[in-house]
């Protein structure tokens, strides 16, 4: 798996899986996050809600603040860099064409590892999720802004959308990525002193040897495992 | 109130510890400490259909200081812990701890950093209740084991000690702890078990009490 | 040795590490003795509270009877699902994700494996779907009349609570008659469901539809007309659209405000459009509208698995590709417990490829090919978002669940602040938050 590719439903190497159910070599670059951007058109509504953004921000700022758009699943994703994220969040609630009034969740992917070290090299690992939804037009859209464990800081959305509040205490709680002007971010639901960000990638499941009469069996994380 | 502790040990502790059981058994007062999905099975076992007022103990307390059974009924986060053994040491004496549910009693399916694998790490437990949830029925079942393992608890530290020299030497009754309520509670079905418990063969009783069947469901009145 | 001077947590530097001290009643410490401060009360309740709805805390700071501040401790039922669904197949998540919202547990189920589905590309057949829809209406209805029992019984009103329980015993009857189980039922698989339904459930469903409104009726007359029950309710806990909106509230408490936004409408999932069914509001934004709306929802989801239940047909209940479907369906054995002898036969008699299936299947799982999808679906008590990720593996990447309670209880100080402390637990009550929802 060094190179990113995954070879066999067992992991071996050579021709070991001869059950031919999950001998294809599957080709995934960039393992769980996709390296591309979608051209346009993009179909549907996809390209108005682009359009009426760019109208929003601005040609310039558009150029600069989402180097990616990506559609996939009948789902639209714009990539965003961080510090143009508050303008963009804004345009998205305010605008008339847009009118992103329910941010429904935001949350966070940590990308460690995925892909492989090889897809992996430089690439921020934390990718901070806003969804937001159009009640006015029914849509919904996903934001991503990703930061690296070394400078996890992302600006909080608490100011155009309150809601944001407990999302991303949690975050932070379960990640340790800090949202920049939120108003008390603090631990939410780990005790206060807790050390360490549980749900990170490098952090330890933390399940404990089960017990048999007679027998034992490891922890999930540790057990054997087909990826 | 825990002057009966203090009595001497003899003929007439024996009366005495039965009565005393009896009545810390017959008006066992639950602690309400509903956590997760247990704690609606709880609330639905003291309601109704079920009705745990059938053993006097519909009265679910919401004061710790009131109650003398805790049902740690739910998954104990690692953030719960230090509020469980709070509330479990502002419980009086004698007080009483059913681990109800796997999380409860062992961490079940949630074995990772946010649960802690079974509350006998923070609380003694006296029963442990397995199933996600429990239904009512086992709810009741393991609460009637736990009155009889109260009615037969020894009284003071002399009679604890002897007990437990009887239980080493092998002189000691057995309790039955496995005795289903339904033949507990039925002289002529109880005596048939302690004589099928005595040759070994429980599993074969309780198989013959079904005529054979696998199970009963409830509502048919027939096996299936 | 060190130590801090932390009114709440203070720590001590030993040889074993740091130890900490948490206290609670330093307030004379904490706040000075400011004159105007002395009229301030601040009170805790909970996290081991009858009246807060599950292991919830609350910090209320009082003047007299009025709270002036509302602060809400979470966290005291984090179970950590999140993460563990990672180290788990696709199909165990199932069994993972049920036990979030434990009264909900087929919506956490439908969602989960609709979001699989979108990610594998695919549909599930007609019969499985329309049995979708019939569960999560027949566990609205359970979840609702817990909601309303809970509620009655914070009130003090202790008859709502045994009757609310009583009429639940009933809907779950028949779910554990489809499932084999009360509660956490893991019924709703990806690719389908884990069983067809039971022969002659559809009688027993049509039994309910006809003693349910009478019980809906009996609720009405216990507390509807009731003028202690009114005054308790009425105007507490307002909450009207803005605040609704700008807090993230969705379900029956903004529909009690007047917006009548209900995703089986507007975004309809598992063919919900082509059933006839109103959206309950109310326009009074209190808790009072609340209940109303959660009694008329029962009366609508009743219409639709009635419309269910006539519009089942013999069908598959599990997607036609062996590489994704479950193999065996189970059936009582003589031992009691769940077997599969047909199944058992088929791939160890017959077929090489079936156990082939079978072997990769309960070992290894299916893959899922890579990419993201968020999928939301109406629960009883609003939007259920699944954001689920895929590396093509054969265990989610990362599972993350936008749970209404979680963020409908962040309502909780703008609807308690400057009211009595009384309405303090009418206004929880009247969001219904669920803890294992809220802190998964």
């Amino acid at each position: 798996m060094t190179d990113g590719f995954r070879r066999g439903a067992f992991g071996v190497t050579g021709s070991g899986d001869t059950s031919g159910f999950g001998g294809l070599v599957r080709v995934e670059p960039g393992g769980a996050v996709a390296l591309h951007s979608t051209d346009r058109p993009y179909g549907g509504w996809f390209d108005e809600v682009t359009d009426a953004l760019i109208d929003a921000v601005g040609e310039a700022t558009w150029a600069a603040a989402v180097p990616r758009v990506l559609v996939d699943r009948g789902e639209i994703t714009y990539f965003v860099v961080r510090e143009h994220l508050l303008t963009l969040v804004q345009a998205l609630r305010d605008d008339e064409a847009l009118r992103f009034e329910l941010c429904s969740s935001v949350s966070a992917v940590d990308y460690l590892d995925s892909g492989g070290p090889a897809a992996n090299a430089g690439r921020p690992r934390f990718h901070v999720v806003h969804h937001l939804t159009s009640m006015t037009y029914r849509r919904r859209i996903r934001l991503e802004v990703a930061v690296t464990a070394e400078d996890p800081h992302v600006p909080s959305v608490t100011g155009v959308y309150p809601t944001a509040d407990w999302h991303e205490r949690e975050v932070w709680d379960m990640f340790g990525v800090v949202f920049d002007g939120h108003p008390a971010l603090t631990r939410i639901l780990m005790p206060d002193d807790w050390d360490g960000h549980p749900q990170r990638k490098d952090y330890p499941l933390g399940g404990v040897p089960v017990e048999y009469v007679g027998a034992q069996i490891p922890p999930p994380d540790e057990r054997r495992s087909y990826r | 109130m825990g002057l009966e502790e203090k009595l001497p040990s003899g003929v007439l502790l024996t009366s005495v510890e039965k009565l005393v059981n009896w009545t810390r058994k017959s008006s066992l007062w639950p602690a309400t400490f509903g956590l997760a999905c247990c704690a609606i099975e709880m609330m639905a076992s003291g309601a109704g259909r079920y009705d745990l007022a059938r053993f006097g103990m519909e009265v679910f307390r919401a004061s710790p200081r009131q109650a003398d059974l805790m049902i740690v009924a739910g998954r104990v986060s690692q953030k719960m812990a230090p509020v469980l053994r709070q509330i479990y040491d502002q419980m009086p004496e004698p007080r009483w701890v059913l681990a109800m549910g796997v999380c409860a009693s062992s961490g079940g399916m949630f074995n990772n950093y946010a649960i802690v694998q079974g509350v006998d790490h923070v609380v003694p437990v006296d029963m442990y209740l397995p199933g996600c949830p429990p239904r009512p029925e086992m709810l009741t079942d393991a609460i009637l084991k736990l009155h009889y393992k109260i009615q037969h608890e020894p009284l003071g530290a002399k009679r604890a000690a002897q007990q437990a020299a009887a239980r080493a030497d092998g002189t000691a009754p057995d309790l039955h702890l496995e005795m289903p309520s339904s033949v507990r509670f039925d002289p002529e079905k109880r005596r048939a078990y302690e004589a099928a418990a005595a040759a070994g063969r429980t599993g074969q009783f309780a198989s013959e009490q079904r005529g054979g069947h696998a199970l009963l469901l409830p509502g048919t009145g027939a096996p299936r | 040795m060190t130590t801090t001077s932390d009114p709440y947590a203070g720590s001590r530097q030993t040889t074993e590490g740091r130890v900490y001290t948490v206290t609670g009643g330093d307030w004379d410490q904490t706040f000075g003795t400011d004159l105007h401060e002395e009229e301030r009360l601040v009170v805790n309740m909970g996290p081991q509270h009858p009246s807060t709805h599950g292991v919830l805390r609350l910090v209320l700071d009082l003047e007299g009877e009025t709270v002036t501040k509302a602060r809400v401790v979470i966290g005291y039922l984090h179970t950590g699902i999140e993460k563990t669904t990672e180290y788990r197949t696709w199909t165990q998540g199932t069994t993972l994700v049920t036990r979030m919202d434990y009264l909900a547990p087929l919506f956490n189920e439908t969602a989960y494996c609709l979001a699989v589905e979108k990610l594998l590309g695919i549909a599930v057949p007609q019969r499985a779907q329309t049995i979708r829809v019939l569960v999560m209406e027949l566990n609205r209805i359970a979840s609702h009349l817990v909601g309303l029992a809970t509620f009655g019984m914070e009130m003090g009103a202790l008859t709502g609570m045994t009757n609310g329980f009583r009429e639940r015993e009933l809907v779950l009857d028949v779910l554990e008659e489809i499932t084999g189980l009360r509660m956490n039922h893991a019924y709703v698989r990806p690719g389908g469901l884990a069983q067809d339904l039971p022969a002659g459930v559809e009688v027993r469903i049509r039994e309910l539809l006809t003693v349910m409104p009478e019980r809906i009726a009996a609720m009405h007359r216990l507390l509807t007309g009731q003028p202690i029950w009114q005054r308790r309710l009425k105007d507490v806990g307002y909450l009207d659209v803005t605040g609704c909106l700008a807090l993230g509230v969705t379900g029956p408490v903004l529909r009690s405000a007047g917006l009548p936004w209900d995703l089986r409408k507007v975004e309809p999932y598992c063919g919900y459009e082509t059933y006839d069914f109103e959206v309950p509001t109310a326009d009074t934004a209190d808790a009072w509208g609340r209940y109303l709306v959660r009694v008329a929802e029962i009366g609508e989801s009743l219409k639709i698995i009635g419309q269910a239940v006539d519009r089942l047909e013999p069908g598959p209940v599990m997607v036609e590709d062996k590489k994704i479907a479950w193999p065996a369906q189970l059936s009582l054995g003589a031992d009691g417990m769940g077997n599969s002898l047909d199944h058992v036969r088929h791939i160890m008699g017959q077929s090489m490829e079936a156990l082939i299936h079978h072997f990769k299947l309960v070992t290894e799982g299916f893959r899922v090919p890579a990419g993201q999808v968020y999928q939301a679906i109406e629960s009883p008590r609003g939007e259920l978002g699944y954001h689920v990720v895929s590396d093509g593996g054969t265990r989610p990447f990362r599972v993350h669940v936008r749970d209404p309670s979680f963020v409908n209880l962040q309502a909780t100080a703008a609807m308690s602040e400057g009211g009595m402390i009384a309405d303090v637990i009418a206004a929880i009550a009247s969001i219904d938050p669920v803890m294992g929802g809220v802190d998964r």
